[in-house]
């Protein structure tokens, strides 16, 4: 699990995964913290994919947790997305599509960030709230929610 | 222009109607509406049921002000500019959505003094009268804390970023 740094000075490859709506305008607001590196943006809109000029960029089938079918179809495409990409950084503002990500990157050897959306204000989300233990960088964007054991609080998306 | 909103996660038919009801009452024939996945049809405003996020920047730049679900996507695009925004939050026990996160983004975004909020119809159509009165949006910028972007630099690059 080496810093791409130390391997060269090839793009670190960056897996950016998020659903649709305020999931993906807030990762649209990460984007330069991917200067550098070879994005490949994961969602679940076609039309986003204007949003992205000159990076890749791959579509999942949405669902959220109430559909057992379709997140079993997401699941089985993000497992495609991974094994074809083999990122070295996987990052989500959520919501289902990122974490099955996170989960699948963390078995792949890559290393994890989520950032819990600005709208879980009061707790965390559900999707963040699981996947603290395979997230390495587990980011809350509200002071508050932040604890000992993480999630941490390193600033916002506004 | 008033862009009316509800995301394009589920429709929120309350808010549509509301306004609807609004611009009958007032006479306004400037209002366009993107209502989701819904039987209903308004009768005063124009409304398409989803619209593409280059199409709905276009829209949201050039409105007078936005009315809307109080989406973080919505908000911030809003925010990013500078059109003026009222929400109202779409309620979990209404089953307008999974629970009452819509009401703490709301209370929270106004406590910034970011968003106009009305809870409920009547407060709505109150505050759709005074849409003209509230102040233009000092904008945000389109790019996240300086913080968290090098936080999240800090952790794919370490001590040594190529730029």
């Amino acid at each position: 699990m080496s810093r791409p740094t130390d391997q060269s000075r090839r793009p670190a490859r960056v897996l950016a995964v998020s659903s649709g709506g305020g999931h993906w305008i807030e990762l649209m607001r990460l984007v330069p913290a991917f200067e550098g590196c070879r994005v490949t943006y994961v969602t679940v809109e076609p039309s986003y994919r204007s949003q992205v000029p000159g990076s890749r960029f791959r579509l999942v089938v949405d669902a959220t947790r109430w559909n057992k079918f379709r997140l079993g179809v997401m699941l089985l495409q993000m497992i495609w997305v991974l094994v074809r990409e083999r990122p070295q950084v996987v990052i989500s503002t959520g919501a289902a599509p990122g974490y099955f990500a996170l989960r699948l990157g963390k078995l792949l050897g890559a290393r994890t960030i989520w950032v819990d959306s600005i709208a879980n204000i009061d707790e965390l989300s559900s999707s963040g709230q699981r996947i603290g233990k395979y997230a390495d960088l587990w980011l809350t964007q509200w002071e508050h929610l932040a604890k000992p054991n993480g999630p941490v609080y390193r600033g916002g998306v506004l | 222009m008033i862009f009316v909103t509800v995301g394009h996660q589920m429709p929120f038919d309350r808010l549509v109607r509301a306004v609807d009801e609004w611009a009958g009452a007032r006479g306004r024939n400037d209002i366009f509406a993107q209502i989701g996945e819904t039987a209903y049809r308004p009768e005063h405003i124009e409304f398409a049921s989803q619209i593409d996020p280059d199409k709905f920047r276009e829209l949201v730049a050039n409105a007078e002000a936005v009315v809307a679900h109080a989406g973080t996507g919505t908000i911030l695009t809003a925010l990013e500019l500078g059109t003026p925004v009222l929400v109202m939050p779409r309620h979990g026990a209404l089953k307008e959505t999974r629970n009452d996160h819509q009401i703490a983004t709301a209370q929270r975004f106004k406590s910034l003094g970011r968003v106009e909020v009305a809870m409920d119809e009547k407060e709505l159509a109150e505050k759709l009268d005074h849409l003209a009165d509230l102040p233009a949006r000092e904008l945000i910028s389109t790019d996240a804390s300086a913080e968290l972007i090098g936080a999240i630099r800090g952790f794919i690059w370490g001590s040594n970023p190529p730029i």
